[in-house]
């Protein structure tokens, strides 16, 4: 038996709402909330990075598992902003956690599925034996351009995902990949912003995609959409993951805890295991979960998770994600947002 | 700060590591090769909590180099749950609350960068402990 035994998460704790974004590049606010079902999103301090968002939630994940840091034997970090182009974002958190140096890592990279990619490596190497417990986190500092739609969702936070065979949280039942080539979104090497396919990231990308993923999966278990507890999708606003989940049959009462998006925005790497994150923290046990991320490029990972007793002693060993997203909140002005993300350009 | 150095004081800067003297139990952070107590020369390493106190503190408006696009900011002395005093920039805070006696816990962030192509430099900073 494999699964998950520890979970943390970092939100940040700055926020823009989506009407100060609106108000700079004369967009109409309502028409943007009402239509991606987003109202404000985490913005990363100066300080904070994809490093640093994945050094804390592992450290929250740590508190929960209760282990030795020397257990884990490998260290996924997932993201597409990477603090370097070349230079391991993995050797960083390690060392910061105190795995090293008896560990394998590597960075991963798939658009918004990186996190997941990380969960699924972890869980299979756990799963055959080749280590006693692996780390896998999903942590972003996306940027989208000025003025560009994704400006008005892209966002920060990091999940980390403890997984190993004693004091499972949340058993992993089944996986299932579904994948394409499909240019929806894509950033150059030394592109600051990426670039995507507009309405084509919805149909032919999204939503390919997760159906595929879901039907998939379905399939090979045997499930049916109301066998389910809970249900996780990636969130790249909070139109995409509600309309996929009433179209394949699932209802709010099973998305109500893990659709974070309106008010946190996009993470990225970050988005569908945070949303998991938050699923976790208000599950029973032997409930089931069903997660399902979505990366440009394209392709989905899904994942049946079923929740154990061990679960309800672990939730309050670190911040919950409801905590994090909607206390102590600083809102940000759009020069003070600007300032923050670098986009003030200053002479060197 | 160089390259070297800064690798050389990872584990104080990325884990809070300290030691304990294993003669008179003094902590030391950052790590010293002689107890300045008892001057004895065999420690255990420890990570300290990151959990502690305002002692003191001064907000820093003129800043130094590398530093000036995130005046005005917090430095603060800070005494740890072990004991030990450490100096530290404070963060995520509203500097106009800011008090001695808050309660404060360690973060890893980034500290400095060398320019847009050099090394990042990542370090504990502290953060009031909110319990987020």
């Amino acid at each position: 038996m494999v699964g998950i035994i520890g979970y943390g998460t970092q939100i940040p704790r700055y926020r823009i709402k989506v009407e100060e974004i609106a108000k700079v590049w004369g967009a109409d606010a309502a028409a943007l909330s009402n239509g991606l079902n987003l109202f404000e999103k985490s913005v990363p301090a100066p300080d904070e990075d994809t490093a640093t968002l994945a050094v804390s939630a592992a450290k929250n994940a740590l508190a929960r598992a209760g282990i030795d840091p020397k257990l884990i034997g490998a260290v996924y970090v997932g993201s597409e902003s990477h603090p370097y182009a070349v230079k391991p974002t993995g050797t960083i958190v390690s060392e910061a956690l105190g795995i090293c140096p008896y560990v394998h890592t590597a960075d991963l990279e798939f658009a918004c599925k990186a996190g997941t990619e990380g969960m699924f490596i972890a869980l299979h190497l756990v799963k055959t034996g080749v280590m006693e417990c692996a780390l896998a986190i999903g942590a972003d500092t996306s940027q989208g351009a000025p003025g560009d739609a994704l400006e008005y969702s892209a966002s920060a936070g990091a999940a980390a995902f403890i997984m190993g065979t004693k004091n499972i949280v949340a058993e992993l039942v089944d996986t299932q990949c579904y994948m394409t080539d499909t240019p929806d979104f894509w950033r150059r090497e030394n592109a600051h912003y990426p670039e995507h396919g507009g309405r084509f990231t919805g149909k032919p990308a999204y939503q390919k995609h997760v159906f595929g993923a879901v039907k998939a999966i379905l399939e090979k278990t045997g499930m049916k959409p109301k066998d389910f507890d809970y249900l996780v999708f990636h969130q790249p606003n909070g139109k995409f993951p509600v309309q996929a989940a009433k179209q394949l049959g699932f209802t709010e009462a099973q998305y109500r805890y893990g659709l974070l998006t309106p008010t946190l925005g996009n993470t990225y790497s970050g988005s569908s295991p945070i949303g998991l994150a938050a699923t976790l923290d208000e599950a029973g046990s032997d409930q089931l979960i069903l997660l399902v991320s979505y990366g440009s490029g394209a392709g989905s990972d899904a994942f049946v998770f079923r929740t154990t007793k061990h679960l309800l002693k672990i939730q309050n060993l670190a911040p919950r994600v409801r905590k994090q997203l909607n206390k102590h909140l600083t809102y940000l002005e759009y020069g003070e947002y600007a300032k923050f993300r670098g986009k003030i350009l200053k002479p060197e | 700060m160089n390259v070297p150095r800064h690798w050389r004081e990872t584990p104080e800067r990325y884990r809070m590591e300290a030691v304990k003297c294993r003669k008179c139990g003094k902590i030391s952070f950052p790590a010293r090769l002689i107890c300045p107590e008892c001057k004895n020369k065999v420690f255990d390493k420890i990570n300290l909590s990151g959990k502690g106190k305002l002692l003191t503190y001064t907000i820093i408006r003129t800043a130094p180099e590398g530093f000036e696009d995130v005046a005005p900011y917090a430095v603060g002395i800070v005494e740890m749950e072990e004991g030990v005093r450490v100096m530290g920039q404070i963060t995520d805070c509203d500097l106009l609350s800011l008090k001695t006696g808050d309660k404060l816990i360690s973060k890893f962030r980034r500290m400095n960068e060398e320019g847009k192509t050099g090394l990042i430099m990542y370090s504990y900073k502290f953060v009031p402990d909110i319990g987020i």
